[in-house]
């Protein structure tokens, strides 16, 4: 049993991969494409940073180890995701048009805290594996805290650039606070 | 849909403007089709690429009075009643005048008018709209020296309207225009697109355009035209005075605060087209610039 669960959730995270890639081949992604794909990676990424949070709670609560055995997997996938994302916008949107990019970043709040979003999960990507974990030891968790920042930023980034209605991004920011508040609990029981 | 009324006394006038609608109006339009298409020469696909489809411009609106989605007007708006309908002009006026749905298509004849519709949120479409200067229905009434700005006002009714039971913006919807602005010839009333009545979720039975402005500035479901002294504070400047002038004239070179407003992406276009570069006025510059000379676009965004 313990043997499947691994390799499901990987194909399940997968599932949000391949029905962008179906939409993009099947042209169904609607009037604004390249806006669609952006959205699609963009909420995704924040969903599986809510997964990710998640597990350490879920493995207190249910007294399971299991959670956190998927938990390396899961942050994987907000990489994976957050890239696709970022290279949606520099590649497909704005055609690598790095001038562009470089003054969007220093002057529209909401890409530059989304780029620095980015760019804080590529050395949490890097020390994954259980040599970078054994080689940094205490280090290693101090480092991998920086995804309790990573999360207030990808949130506050979807906040930033919605027009008005404020919903979604709240439901996400009240969900990412909860299981932020969780480690605080634990930390002083 | 357009029939030309013997009531009308300036067919041929109309017919020429018309005709000059649509050449200033192709010219601009042609050039996008062909930029948007960097690898497509042929005149085929130029035409095609012209207009944007019914399909998108009736199905991707935004009109928060049915909801904030993209999708939510269509879906909402389908058993929106425009029947029976009339506007009230009011304010500044020596004459107020309550005029109907009916009265108004008696009165004019609306004429095909292509124009770009050029949203804050960076995209655009070509729309083939049907109306008629708002000038014309002004000149029904007799201005007075305070007339100096028009306030819009577009229906409130929560029973019909969904998005209006939660406050997203200031209900009812309102917008507004300089004088000299809504006197423009290319300030339209509009009444159809696409040689069809206008849709519910497009503004049915009447809305304003106003091709150099941002969309939102051209207010929906019209019900109520009010000549004032003082500017007018429109919904979204209500909303966020920060982010939306009064003018919001499409402008290239004045960003908007949380997104840049140099490129535009051209609705229905595949994900391998290019953004294009957003034109001063939204392409009407010729035709518009006059009317703000001297002013700092900047300081009046």
């Amino acid at each position: 049993m313990k043997k499947y669960l691994k390799p499901s959730v990987f194909i399940l995270s997968l599932f949000p991969f391949l029905i962008i890639t179906y939409k993009i081949f099947f042209n169904q992604l609607g009037p604004e494409p390249v806006k669609e794909i952006t959205h699609h990676t963009g909420e995704w990424t924040l969903i599986f940073i809510i997964l990710t949070l998640a597990m350490t709670p879920f493995k207190k609560i249910t007294k399971l180890n299991f959670w956190i055995s998927l938990r390396r997997m899961l942050g994987l996938f907000v990489f994976f995701y957050a890239t696709i994302h970022m290279l949606t916008y520099v590649v497909i949107d704005y055609r690598l048009d790095l001038q562009s990019i470089s003054k969007d970043i220093f002057t529209k709040r909401f890409i530059f805290v989304g780029f620095a979003a980015w760019l804080l999960l590529t050395p949490l990507a890097l020390t994954s594996s259980k040599k970078a974990m054994m080689l940094l030891k205490d280090k290693w968790k101090k480092i991998h805290r920086l995804i309790y920042i990573i999360a207030i930023l990808g949130v506050v980034h979807f906040i930033w650039l919605v027009k008005k209605d404020l919903t979604e991004p709240l439901i996400y920011m009240a969900i990412i606070l909860v299981l932020l508040l969780f480690r605080f609990k634990f930390k002083k029981v | 849909m357009k029939k030309i009324k013997y009531s009308e006394i300036t067919p041929e006038k109309i017919y020429n403007n018309r005709r000059s609608f649509i050449k200033s109006i192709g010219v601009t339009a042609g050039s996008i089709a062909m930029s948007s298409l960097p690898f497509a020469g042929n005149a085929l696909s130029e035409e095609k690429n012209k207009y944007t489809s019914y399909k998108d411009i009736t199905t991707y609106n935004n009109y928060y009075e049915f909801g904030t989605s993209k999708s939510d007007p269509y879906i909402n708006s389908q058993n929106f009643k425009t029947k029976p309908w009339s506007i009230s002009i009011e304010g500044e006026i020596e004459n107020p005048i309550n005029i109907s749905m009916e009265e108004i298509s008696e009165m004019f004849v609306s004429e095909e008018r292509i124009y770009r519709l050029r949203c804050v949120e960076g995209w655009s479409m070509v729309i083939p709209w049907m109306g008629f200067s708002l000038s014309k229905l002004l000149s029904k009434v007799t201005l007075t020296s305070k007339a100096k700005y028009v306030e819009f006002e577009s229906i409130y009714d929560p029973d019909q309207m969904k998005g209006q039971r939660y406050p997203v913006l200031n209900w009812p919807y309102k917008e507004g225009l300089r004088i000299d602005e809504a006197m423009h010839p290319l300030t339209t009333v509009v009444t159809g697109l696409y040689n069809k009545k206008l849709p519910n979720q497009n503004g049915a039975p009447l809305r304003i355009f106003v091709p150099w402005k941002y969309g939102f500035k051209s207010a929906k479901a019209i019900v109520k035209i009010k000549l004032v002294e003082k500017m007018p504070t429109s919904s979204w400047m209500w909303a966020s005075p920060r982010e939306y002038g009064f003018y919001s004239n499409v402008n290239p070179n004045v960003d908007h605060p949380r997104w840049s407003q140099a490129t535009e992406r051209i609705i229905g276009n595949d994900i391998f087209a290019p953004r294009v570069k957003t034109l001063m006025f939204n392409g009407y510059e010729e035709e518009v610039a006059s009317l703000y000379t001297g002013m700092d676009l900047k300081k009046y965004f």
